[in-house]
């Protein structure tokens, strides 16, 4: 059951022109949430913007002891609920809504755990490589970017012990090029009974030969798809996802509800 | 403090009703609203099949509102009896069931099949959805067309009978007469406003359905205005929503004449918006000494007219 709370901003850390971390106080809700669940998320109190805007939960955030605190939001400024979290100060209070809907299932040694990232689509993978090398998973990150300075919390993955392989498409840092090339080039090097998750966030196009990557290899992928939402509820069914249906066609899913993380090879990409 | 409200044979524990479209099939709200607690639930529109509705996107946020061409996506009357009603009895939930035909048999068999399944309060007849081009809409257009609508249905049903009429038409309250003449028990009012949003940058138009339905606070005052206007021309009593966020707007179309009220928009921003509205209703009636809330229903006072003339 999701938890309404007005949150203080704890911190605002700026990454880049467009991309900032935003930490929240918000306890039970950290402590609820699982890698891959979202929040609703509205940054004032005005009718415009009038909806609030959902996010990944980045990281969960503790104190010294351990103990939940808060969560912590990746975001890239676009539009203005987006500029309003942006130029966030600490102190300031959002209206936090959470956790929300279905989580990445994670997965267990031997299985490696693949996630691919493009640009803010990093946004669920903090908190899903903490939860997997805490299971003491071989976790690698696949993470593209248009250019070295948004590649960004390299040291926090790092530090979790997690592989990294990097692509800018203007390569000032890592391969030049995008992130399916390196991904479909260890997918075909990777001996078919070393089982691997592919997990996968980031732009449409990306997502989509991310999921076709991975089922020409036999892997199972799941997608953390971003949509405009509503409620973030089952309420208005504005966020849909076409699925595959075995007939042949396809049917729409409700991806708030029934998502946000779903099945690669059940989407239907065209 | 007595909040009870009657729809025709109806009586509603209160005036709040969760309007069509924004509360899924109200099983969604189980988990963090007592459906229970609310004076009705409007279900998602449904037609007798299952629906894919358009593709996304299917809504774009303006200020103060947002737009939907959801198209009606639905499973069709069947699995909502079978798979729905269940839980929405068991959690003693009023369910008001809006329907939508493409042909007036259409709502006549829907009509047939909800009034013989248990658990069903009332029939919202949804003619005046904007994003869909067959059927619903073109009986809210036409005065004969929402006549035949509603007298065809009124035969096949004992439910209170309560056609939602559109704002996309010049004269709303002959519409809300036409209902009334052709034996609505009430009329629920209003549905969006048909509105378009394009990308500058693109030229493209922001839905893919091109055009889509506004709702939300920017459009209640016309939304209060036609309530108004409605009450002066029929006694059915009348379900107001158009932008409803907060009890004083609830209680502003009370006061315009509607009955009752639904709320749509806004429980998308605040899912937990209903203790809220009955804690603001209650606390009004007690400032303003009033022991039912139904004897707000059309209390405007039109003879003295505000003098301020200094801007607050
Ligand atoms: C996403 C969305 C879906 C809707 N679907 C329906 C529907 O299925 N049937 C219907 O009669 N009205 C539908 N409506 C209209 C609402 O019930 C209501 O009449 C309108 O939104 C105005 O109220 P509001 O400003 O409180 O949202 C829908 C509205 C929205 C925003």
């Amino acid at each position: 059951m999701p938890i309404d709370v007005v949150a203080d901003v704890m911190a605002n850390r700026r990454l880049s022109s467009d991309y900032n971390v935003l930490a929240l106080a918000a306890p039970a809700i950290a402590a609820a949430a699982s890698p891959g669940q979202f929040v609703m998320i509205r940054p004032g109190r005005s009718h415009d913007p009038l909806l609030r805007r959902p996010f990944s939960v980045f990281e969960v955030l503790r104190d010294q002891h351990g103990a939940p605190t808060g969560i912590s939001l990746l975001n890239k400024r676009v539009g203005v609920s987006t500029g309003l979290i942006y130029t966030a100060q600490a102190g300031e209070r959002v209206d936090c809504l959470g956790p929300l809907g279905r989580p990445f299932s994670l997965v267990d040694p031997p299985a490696q755990a693949w996630m691919v990232a493009g640009g803010v689509g990093l946004a669920p993978f903090a908190a899903l490589a903490e939860a997997l090398c805490g299971r003491g998973t071989t976790a690698v990150l696949f993470y593209g970017a248009r250019t070295a300075a948004e590649l960004f919390y390299l040291d926090v993955f790092r530090a979790l012990g997690v592989e990294l392989v990097l692509t800018t498409e203007d390569g000032s840092l890592g391969e030049h090029g995008r992130i399916v090339a390196p991904l479909e080039r260890r997918l075909s090097s990777q001996r078919t009974d070393r089982p691997v998750m592919v997990y996968a966030c980031g732009p449409e196009g990306m997502l989509a030969a991310t999921a076709r990557t991975a089922a020409r290899h036999g892997r199972a992928c799941q997608i953390s798809v971003e949509r405009i939402m509503g409620c973030g509820l089952g309420g208005c069914y504005s966020c849909v996802v076409p699925m595959r249906s075995d007939d042949g066609r396809f049917h729409y899913v409700r991806s708030c509800i029934e998502g946000p993380v779903l099945a690669g090879d059940q989407i239907q990409w065209d | 403090m007595d909040l009870t409200v009657h729809i025709g044979s109806l009586t509603l524990k209160n005036p709040l009703i969760a309007a069509s479209g924004c509360f899924g099939y109200g099983v969604e709200y189980a988990g963090i609203v007592d459906l229970a607690s609310l004076g009705g639930v409007a279900v998602k529109g449904l037609f007798l099949a299952e629906r894919e509705g358009h593709p996304p996107p299917r809504i774009v946020e303006t200020p103060a509102g947002m737009l939907n061409a959801i198209g009606l996506q639905g499973i069709g009357v069947h699995r909502f009896v079978d798979e729905k009603l269940p839980e929405l009895r068991a959690r003693r939930a009023t369910v008001i069931v809006n329907i939508c035909g493409t042909t007036i048999d259409e709502y006549v068999e829907l009509a047939r099949i909800l009034s013989d399944a248990e658990g069903v309060a009332a029939l919202e007849l949804n003619i005046s959805c904007p994003n869909i081009k067959e059927g619903g809409i073109t009986f809210g257009c036409s005065l004969t067309g929402t006549f035949d609508v509603v007298s065809a249905v009124r035969k096949v049903t004992r439910l209170p009978v309560i056609p939602k009429l559109t704002p996309n038409v010049t004269d709303v309250a002959s519409f809300a007469r036409a209902a009334e003449d052709a034996g609505a028990d009430a009329v629920s009012l209003v549905n969006t406003f048909l509105a378009m949003v394009i990308d500058v940058e693109t030229r493209r138009p922001k839905l893919s359905n091109i055009v889509g339905g506004l709702s939300g606070p920017a459009i209640r005052p016309i939304a209060v205005r036609m309530v108004y206007e409605c009450r002066q021309m029929v006694k059915i009593p009348i379900l107001g929503m158009g932008g409803i966020a907060e009890a004083r707007d609830a209680i502003e179309f009370m006061i315009a004449g509607a009955a009752a009220v639904q709320v749509g928009t806004a429980s998308f921003v605040d899912p937990f918006i209903w203790p809220k509205l009955i804690d603001g209703i209650s606390q009004y009636m007690q400032r303003h000494h009033i022991e039912r809330v139904s004897d707000l229903i059309g209390t405007i006072d039109t003879r003295t007219r505000d003098k301020q003339w200094i801007s607050s």
